[in-house]
């Protein structure tokens, strides 16, 4: 079974590298691009089969490691199992 | 009176924080390695300054978990005093022993330099040989120092009385000129709720020495002395 997660920043978190890639956009003549968020999207391959306990893994995995819930929020889905 | 300095895969400032000990307290600290599962006794933990496990993820994040750390956490919640500096502060928030976030700085940047601190506070176990609102001179060399905490947090960390050091000019007024960073408040060093855990970006063991160019940072690891028995 496979995990996709998707991290991204908190409302209201300061995000540096979102405003420069924002500034870039610009200077590539996009216009009309209001504001970037940066976040990140990790894919993890599970052995777990069963579904229920493999949203629970990968939920712990979020809290305890892939995401820092001081300023970042994660959502995933999961893709193949039962 | 014993230290222990704790060394992660990537950690690159444990020889200088080693030196700088030893120079206060006349016995070179232990060095201890992240994958060990227990830290000998200590009147002190150091978690250094460095790129422990190549900032990947997030900077601090991987050498949070690191096996010691289940017996640093224990330590400091029984009273052991922990200093981190600038990876090891990251590592101290990331495991949740420190208030707030370090994130990207604000410029992007990479910043090496020398910056003003004021200290905030001169009645701690690592600043008792400073005096209130002093203005001194460390170093900072970080990507990530940039200090964050939600509103909540931030008044809490303010009210209590928690903020060590900030960043400032030479005159020693808290302005957006000085903040190198783009940290809350001018934040570059907070205090856990007791007052026994530091955590700091600048790097006072890098000019703790005459033969470095300046000792700003030396009262900081002879202020241990005078309280860690």
């Amino acid at each position: 079974m496979k995990a996709r997660i998707k991290i991204t920043l908190k409302n209201g978190v300061l995000d540096p590298q979102g405003k420069a890639i924002q500034n870039a956009l610009g200077a590539l003549g996009f216009d009309g691009v209001d504001d970037v968020r940066q976040g990140k999207y990790i894919e993890v391959e599970l052995g777990q089969t069963d579904r229920d306990a493999a949203e629970g893994q990968v939920d712990k995995m979020c809290r305890d490691l892939l995401a820092n819930m001081v300023i970042e929020d994660y959502e995933f889905e999961l893709e193949g199992g039962e | 009176m014993r230290a222990s300095v704790i060394v992660f895969p990537g950690s690159n400032c444990d020889r200088d924080v080693a030196v700088s000990l030893e120079q206060a307290i006349g016995k070179a600290p232990d060095m201890v390695w992240h994958g060990n599962s227990d830290v000998p006794d200590s009147d002190i933990i150091v978690l250094p300054g460095g790129f422990s496990f190549g900032d990947y993820l997030r900077c601090g994040s991987m050498a949070a978990h690191s096996p010691i750390m289940r017996d640093v956490i224990k330590k400091a919640k029984d009273g052991v005093p922990v200093l981190g500096i600038c990876n090891g502060f990251q590592i101290l928030t990331e495991s949740g022993l420190l208030p707030g976030v370090l994130i990207r700085n604000n410029s992007l940047n990479f910043i090496c330099r020398d910056v003003h601190l004021r200290v905030e506070r001169d009645d701690t176990l690592f600043t008792n040989r400073y005096s209130m609102r002093q203005i001194i001179k460390v170093p900072v060399a970080h990507h990530d120092g940039n200090y964050f905490a939600d509103n909540e947090t931030l008044a809490r960390v303010e009210g209590e009385g928690q903020v060590a050091f900030r960043y400032c000019n030479e005159d020693g007024q808290i302005v957006d000129d000085a903040n190198p960073n783009g940290s809350l408040n001018n934040i570059a060093g907070v205090y856990n709720e007791t007052g026994r855990i530091l955590g700091l970006m600048p790097h006072p063991e890098r000019l703790a020495d005459a033969a470095l160019g300046g000792i700003d940072g030396k009262a900081m690891f002879a202020s241990l002395l005078e309280t860690v028995h």
